[in-house]
């Protein structure tokens, strides 16, 4: 007899016949279900002359439906106690919720309707519209925002699909419509699009079927994918100050391309980011900036290997003294990773560490559908959470040290400083 | 449909939690769950910021710093990797009430991480190097909070709110107390609060209860309990008028917030301003930790309707928490670009004045008291999410509460939200803040408070 562990989450996925593709996986934690809907209707899709129409869809895409108006979607939502989350990355546009068991079929009902019917009332995006305006106000406000995603504009450029803000602009969210509203979900919204994800206390040819039929009739064409260019590492150092006077501390946004995640070295590059600045407290950023310097709160790095080569970014919150000191850290402690290489014992901790993580992260609804979307829109496999274990130990140490000397070079590193600070550091 | 559950399940599994006491004073919850091969260990403190004197604000944060830094038997240079090795997660937080300690692992780290806790309980070293480089690092801490307006504005709300009881101060502490306090301070913090007797052990996962028992005895059986000795025993005079604190500084966004002084989760009242909460804002439950992953639902609740609907507020959120003494129900407002913050309070007041005098309805109590049903099944989702709450409980009232949470909120009566409000909702009872930003070039220099901003008022 095998365990649970053993036969991993082994989740069943049906394509129904409008190509749409659904997943289903029983846990018995709770007597609830996570529903996670997610359409390739991400940030990169966004027409280059109207930035923010990808998240203007997030905001009002369940504010009402050709037959239901926004205050019964309200009504049928919070009577049921369900917190529908719309939120959109680069990629995907994705609807998550979770819900007693015994409201799976209203609830994915109403979630087919609004991904396949909005209305975008005019009151409604009006509406909206005052409050995006206000979280780009908020955006700009914030020194780790505004560190984040100048990182980006200059690493991509800034009308790349993942260098421009996913917000937009106050200006291009002015000139979003309700017509671009319509034309963006017509063109990215489909079955051939779409992967539904459920999670919770019913058997998988239930949800299926009431996956089915809620969202069997649905006919749209197949979404065209638009070129998305990489972009190489700057073969020089880059920096850039954000002066935000007004704040108590300064946030450091450091990074450079990376690789795609289909890229044979992803298993060297994640356990390479590990070891830099996620591992314990922030790896050997953390060791170094916070644990024996004692200069930040926080450091840490993280990968976004993607579609294209995503970012490897550093982040830190220093004080406005701090700053040069700790970019000159995370120079050293990237130069010395790139010259030496990891040491046995780090490669040992972290590959324990990433493979003993597993049963945690897939411990909850909420995690399985979102791994689950991630195994899914990245083609890994089903049996994906069981293969991850081999090819974590299948890294050696020399391909992690050559992922830290492609990847981790100072003199080419993309930097911003956003806070109050209005120096210059080497 | 087949394969449906009903939520009695969730409701028996809190049953069937083991208590046990040692002869230290340490109290042991055990909650076997056998969903996943992992297990949640959390210790818990009766001590959090409302125990802290003035000139030590922040005391007990820090030390809770100071207790991942290394203890007689386990090096400071082992620290790094000690739960990771086993895939696990481990943290802490310090709040007003308590300080908590957590690991989150697979099932055979068990014995590690009682080893872990009962080295934090008695054995922390508290090198004087380590505390200096921790002052630095809970200053950047500090400073990272204040780039945040609404933050600032909590702060200062709650300042204003309370005139005598500790917890008006923030549980960072204010900023010239962290830079005069010495570790002598720290140490003397440690030494009176983490006993077996003023802490709470709480272990739940896919483990076996004898054989929880004979661990936690040979790791903590031998530490000696200790008298905390006298608490401040303060209670906040009532209220006799409204408060006001404006912060004028340089931003983009204007904030509101509203805070009345709250009933603690022990008194009668705190189960219909639970319900109260939900119809204004939607429910957020009552497990603090699970409550951040999870926006409410609150799209039919009247202040979302009332004031973001309307285009006034881009968001807004209530906070009641359950706290041991009586603290703040917060109403937290983001106004929309152009909003003046005066037309945005007067339309927040007149819907609070509107449920003052006329309670809520039937229909809407219902409704609040089916999400807070489904928020209670929604938190159950992990080992660390049922842990917590069952330690969290322990520090403001019992652990045995927890089980009976579901029927306390069906219990809730009309009259009794209607009395609620009325009684809690008055002018008298309000604290006022507001966040005016100023643009560019004219606000307060954050790091030196000197600038053209005008002062922030408060009476």
């Amino acid at each position: 007899m095998t365990s649970a562990t053993e036969r991993g989450l082994a989740p069943v996925r049906v394509l129904l016949d409008n190509d749409a593709v659904v997943i289903a996986k029983q846990s018995q934690t709770t007597p609830a279900v996570t529903i996670h809907a997610a359409c390739a209707a991400g940030t990169v899709f966004d027409p280059p002359e109207l930035p923010g129409v990808a998240h203007f869809v997030s905001r009002t895409i369940d504010r009402g439906t050709l037959t239901r108006p926004a205050g019964a979607i309200a009504e049928e939502l919070d009577g049921r106690g369900v917190s529908l989350t719309v939120t959109v990355n680069r990629h995907a546009l994705s609807l998550v919720c979770t819900c007693l068991v015994e409201d799976l079929q209203a609830i994915l009902a109403l979630v087919a309707d609004i991904v396949m019917h909005p209305a975008f009332p005019p009151d409604e995006v009006d509406t909206r519209r005052g409050e995006i305006v206000t979280l780009i106000r908020q955006d700009e406000d914030n020194p780790a925002v505004m560190a984040s995603e100048g990182l980006l504009a200059d690493l991509y450029g800034s009308t790349h699909g993942y260098g421009r803000r996913p917000r937009g602009t106050v200006t291009s969210v002015g000139a979003i419509d309700r017509a671009a509203l319509e034309r963006f979900h017509v063109e990215r919204f489909a079955p051939a699009s779409l992967s539904l994800v459920m999670v919770g206390d019913v058997e998988p040819d239930a949800a299926i079927a009431a996956a089915a039929a809620a969202w069997s009739l649905w006919r749209a064409p197949r979404p065209s994918v638009p070129r998305l260019d990489a972009v190489s590492s700057s073969p020089v150092r880059r920096l850039r100050v954000i002066p935000m006077m007004n704040k108590a501390q300064v946030d450091i946004a450091y990074g450079f391309t990376s690789i795609r995640r289909a890229d044979p070295a992803y298993y060297a590059y994640w356990l390479m980011n590990n070891i830099l600045g996620q591992y314990s407290l922030g790896g050997r950023l953390g060791d170094s900036i916070r644990e024996r310097q004692g200069m930040a709160y926080y450091v840490f790095s993280a990968l976004d290997a993607n579609v294209i080569p995503g970012p490897l970014t550093i982040r830190a919150g220093v004080s406005p003294a701090h700053v040069e000191p700790a970019i000159a850290s995370i120079d050293e402690e990237l130069a010395r990773l790139a010259a030496d290489g990891p040491t046995d014992a780090e490669m040992a901790e972290s590959t324990q560490y990433l493979v003993g993580s597993m049963p945690r992260n897939l411990e909850t609804n909420t995690g399985i559908a979102s791994f689950l979307q991630t195994v899914e829109f990245f083609g890994l496999g089903l049996d994906y959470d069981l293969r991850v274990p081999a090819l974590l130990r299948g890294v050696s140490r020399d391909e992690v040290h050559e992922a830290a000397r492609r990847t981790l070079v100072p003199s080419g590193a993309t930097v911003v400083v956003a806070g109050p600070y209005a120096g210059h550091p080497a | 449909m087949r394969g449906m559950a009903t939520l009695e399940r969730s409701t028996m599994a809190a049953a069937s939690v083991t208590e046990d006491i040692l002869d230290n004073g340490l109290r042991v919850l055990i909650q076997e769950m056998h969903t996943a091969p992992l297990a949640s260990v959390w210790c818990w403190y009766r001590v959090g910021s409302k125990d802290e004197p003035t000139g030590r604000t922040g005391v007990s944060h820090w030390v809770e710093h100071m207790n991942f830094k290394g203890t007689t038997n386990i090096p400071r240079d082992k620290v790094k990797g000690i739960i990771e090795q086993f895939g696990g997660y481990w943290n802490g937080y310090t709040w007003i009430d308590q300080t908590t300690y957590t690991e989150t692992a697979t099932r055979d780290a068990l014995d590690r991480m009682l080893f872990i806790e009962s080295e934090r309980m008695a054995n922390c070293l508290y090198d004087p190097a380590d505390c200096e480089s921790e002052r630095t690092v809970i200053i950047s801490e500090l400073q990272g909070g204040e780039n945040d307006p609404d933050t600032l504005l909590d702060q200062e709300l709650t300042a204003i709110a309370f005139k005598a009881h500790p917890y008006r101060h923030p549980t960072i502490g204010w900023l010239s107390d962290l830079q005069t306090m010495t570790r002598e301070d720290l140490y003397a913090h440690y030494r009176r609060f983490y006993v077996p007797n003023n802490a709470t052990l709480v272990i739940v996962g896919d483990v076996d209860t004898t054989e929880v028992m004979r661990g936690v005895v040979r790791h903590f059986g031998r530490i000696a309990s200790g008298d905390v000795g006298r608490r401040p025993q303060t209670r906040e005079p009532e209220q006799a008028g409204e408060r006001r604190v404006t912060l004028s500084r340089e931003g983009t966004t204007a904030y509101l917030k509203l805070g009345y002084h709250a009933p603690a989760v022990g008194d009668s009242d705190f189960f219909p301003m639970l319900v109260l909460d939900a119809v204004l804002t939607g429910a957020k439950g009552v497990n603090l930790w699970a409550s951040f992953r999870t926006p409410p639902p609150q799209r039919s609740a009247r202040l979302y309707r009332a004031l973001v609907d309307t285009g006034l507020a881009s968001s807004v959120s209530g906070g009641l928490v359950p706290t041991a003494e009586p603290f703040l129900y917060t109403m937290s407002c983001t106004a929309t670009s152009g909003t003046p913050l005066a037309k945005l309070e007067e339309a927040a007041l007149a819907e609070l004045d509107l449920v003052r005098r006329q309670g809520i309805t039937a229909l809407e109590r219902d409704k609040a008291v089916h999400q807070l049903h489904a928020r209670l099944v929604f938190e159950n989702d992990s080992v660390t999410n049922i842990a917590h709450q069952l330690g969290y409980f322990e520090t403001v009232a019992s652990w045995q509460l927890v089980s009976t949470l579901r029927e306390r909120i069906e219990s809730v009566t009309l009259d009794q939200v209607g009395a609620a409000a009325a009684a809690r909702l008055a002018a008298l009872n309000r604290s006022v803040g507001w966040f005016e930003p100023l643009p560019a070039g004219a606000g307060v220099d954050a790091r030196t408070g000197r600038g053209a901003g005008r002062e922030p008022v408060s009476s």
